[in-house]
């Protein structure tokens, strides 16, 4: 199964955002997404859902969505317009979820060197590379094991279960 | 092969002879937890999926705690479904508001539904507490618990295991929350992502099942998969009394492990995590004399018995700083009774302390004691991120029962051998 590539800008933040900054606990009292999605990344910068508009490729620093196991987060990101995720490393349950969820997400070490706020990118899902247009630069992707290439380009892990009804 | 114990469940769980770390398996869960604010995604993703049988009601239990009773119409309504959810698959542990409710990782705990040699998948990320008893807890998202719903199984990598190996003993007032902070100061905050880790020694072997807890839980603080603390004579009198049946499975003496750290436990001193991470880990000295409005006691991390009797130790004879709302949360219904009648409750009331019923709520902001702007809280839960108690301008302070409790007397942030007897 082949994976749509991704092209946008950047939109950059640091090491450690917590899934209670990307949606905080407060407003978990609904499962409405596209509502909590106007909440989304509100402590961290109430800017978000403006710049979103325009950068659509997330990318950040270590440790991202640590915290709370709340699939909200990536859910919200999604919901939000965010399209593909790239970070230096990422929390155990925010990475799954966001597989699940169907967004690709990758562990890019060294990425906050080489990726600034609104660069151009391409993210090349066939080629396994994510070429940084705005400063001519291309970084060579660590491939995901093929089972979770799988789940993402059912669209998540609803979708792959809901074909296939077994692991 | 040589093997740790997170490796074993795995294999023994995916129907192999041996796993590796690094290895991808999918292996039956024993236990799947999920709350009230995980399980509705579960239970809308489960139908999404096109399932609509539980693949075994008797391994799932669902726990309304986040912020219960409900606080709003909103989530009253989402309680509601988890409750119709319960009753249509005939899940029987479902725990509410009241009777034999609590947090649900004081609850598996305490009511006996993990033990030894089990994988047990929550989706709440403090599953690993399961560690206490040689568990094998692991956080999962909803998606994931509603693929465990439909089909009893879930893929893990097998992680690599980290020995933390703890040796001396703690001197009260210091805590296993004290031991804990300090463990995750050292590690950093994803400095065991993905891993597992084993906590082992002579210290740990003289912590309580209710301080291994503590241990256990904060694990996640790490970035770790799950905490599991190795099985001993404490293990096995306490599994006796909830009834849980062991199977033991121990790491190999010539298991291999990503790396062994070594901890003393003998010359602790009350350590205390400032905002707004829980590994900016420092002694409590060095930010005594901050002045708070709020003292948090209780949350899965330190609301059980051995952390009410320590808060009561401190506040015999003393009172709550006029200033200061201390907000005392027993982690289950059982807990509640037992403090109740050891005497406990009445002594925190007595110095000004508010009992709340069992409830995640301030932890994370959501019931029960929200920070408004610029306030300051010295709290015994897990995380003290921006905004989480409340307003993103609210500074929160991690720290154990004791400084939680000498704190909410002095009115500031306090060393508690200053008033410990």
């Amino acid at each position: 199964m082949e994976l749509n590539n991704v092209s946008g800008r950047a939109l950059r933040y640091g090491d450690n955002v917590n899934t209670d900054v990307i949606i905080p606990a407060k407003y978990l009292n609904t499962t409405d997404i596209a509502t909590l999605a106007e909440h989304a990344m509100e402590p961290l910068d109430p800017e978000f859902r403006r710049k979103v508009s325009t950068c659509n490729i997330l990318v950040v620093g270590r440790n991202f969505g640590c915290g709370s196991s709340r699939e909200h987060a990536a859910m919200v990101l999604k919901a939000a317009g965010i399209q593909a995720i790239l970070a230096e490393s990422y929390a155990r349950i925010f990475f799954r979820n966001a597989i699940n969820q169907g967004i690709p997400a990758f562990e890019i070490r060294g990425l906050s060197s080489d990726v600034d706020q609104g660069d151009l990118l391409e993210l090349d899902l066939n080629l396994w590379k994510l070429r940084n247009l705005t400063k001519a630069i291309t970084i060579e992707l660590s491939r995901l094991p093929d089972f979770l290439m799988d789940i993402l380009a059912s669209g998540g892990l609803v979708n792959y279960l809901k074909k296939r009804r077994t692991w | 092969m040589a093997m740790t114990t997170c490796e074993k469940i795995l294999a023994k769980n995916s129907g192999r002879a041996s796993v590796s770390p690094g290895d991808i398996v999918v292996a039956d869960v024993d236990l799947l937890m999920i709350n009230e604010i995980t399980g509705p995604l579960a239970e809308r993703a489960f139908e999404d999926m096109g399932f609509d049988k539980v693949w075994n009601p008797e391994k799932v239990v669902a726990v309304l705690d986040h912020a219960i009773p409900a606080v709003d119409v909103r989530s009253a309504s989402v309680m509601k479904k988890m409750r119709e959810f319960a009753r249509t698959h005939s899940v029987k542990n479902f725990y509410g508001v009241g009777g034999e409710g609590g947090i649900a990782h004081q609850l598996l705990v305490e009511k006996g539904l993990v033990g030894p040699g089990m994988l047990v998948a929550g989706a709440d990320s403090h599953t690993c507490t399961a560690g206490a008893v040689s568990a094998l807890g692991i956080g999962v998202g909803s998606t994931e618990a509603a693929a465990i719903l439909a089909t009893g199984k879930l893929w893990f990598r097998v992680p690599e295991t980290v020995k933390i190996e703890v040796t001396g003993h703690l001197r009260p007032p210091v805590m296993a929350k004290d031991l804990i902070l300090s463990i995750i100061g050292s590690v950093r905050a994803d400095g065991a992502t993905y891993k597992a880790i084993e906590y082992c020694g002579e210290a740990v072997s003289k912590i309580s099942i209710d301080g291994r807890m503590t241990i256990a839980n904060m694990s996640v603080e790490m970035g770790a998969k799950t905490g599991i603390v190795k099985t001993d004579e404490a293990t096995i009198s306490y599994l006796e009394k909830t009834g849980r049946s062991l199977t033991l499975l121990e790491s190999d003496p010539d298991a291999r492990y990503d790396k062994t750290l070594q901890f003393d436990a003998s010359d602790l001193e009350p350590k205390i995590a400032a905002p707004f991470q829980a590994d900016n880990v420092m002694e409590v000295g060095k930010v005594e004399g901050i002045e708070i409005d709020q003292a948090f006691l209780g949350s899965c991390t330190n609301g059980r018995m051995e952390d009410l009797r320590a808060a009561a130790n401190i506040m015999c004879r003393r009172r709550v700083h006029p200033h200061v709302r201390f907000i005392v949360i027993p982690a289950s219904m059982k807990i509640y009774r037992e403090a109740l009648r050891e005497g406990i409750l009445e002594t925190l009331l007595s110095a000004g302390a508010v009992i709340s019923n069992p409830t995640c709520g301030p932890c994370l902001g959501m019931s029960q004691g929200v920070l408004a702007a610029d306030e300051v809280c010295v709290s015994s839960s897990n995380r003290n991120f921006v905004g989480r108690m409340g307003d993103k301008t609210s500074r929160v302070y991690l720290a154990s029962p004791t400084t939680v409790a000498a704190s909410a007397v002095a009115g500031k942030i306090t060393d508690p051998r200053r008033m410990w007897s």
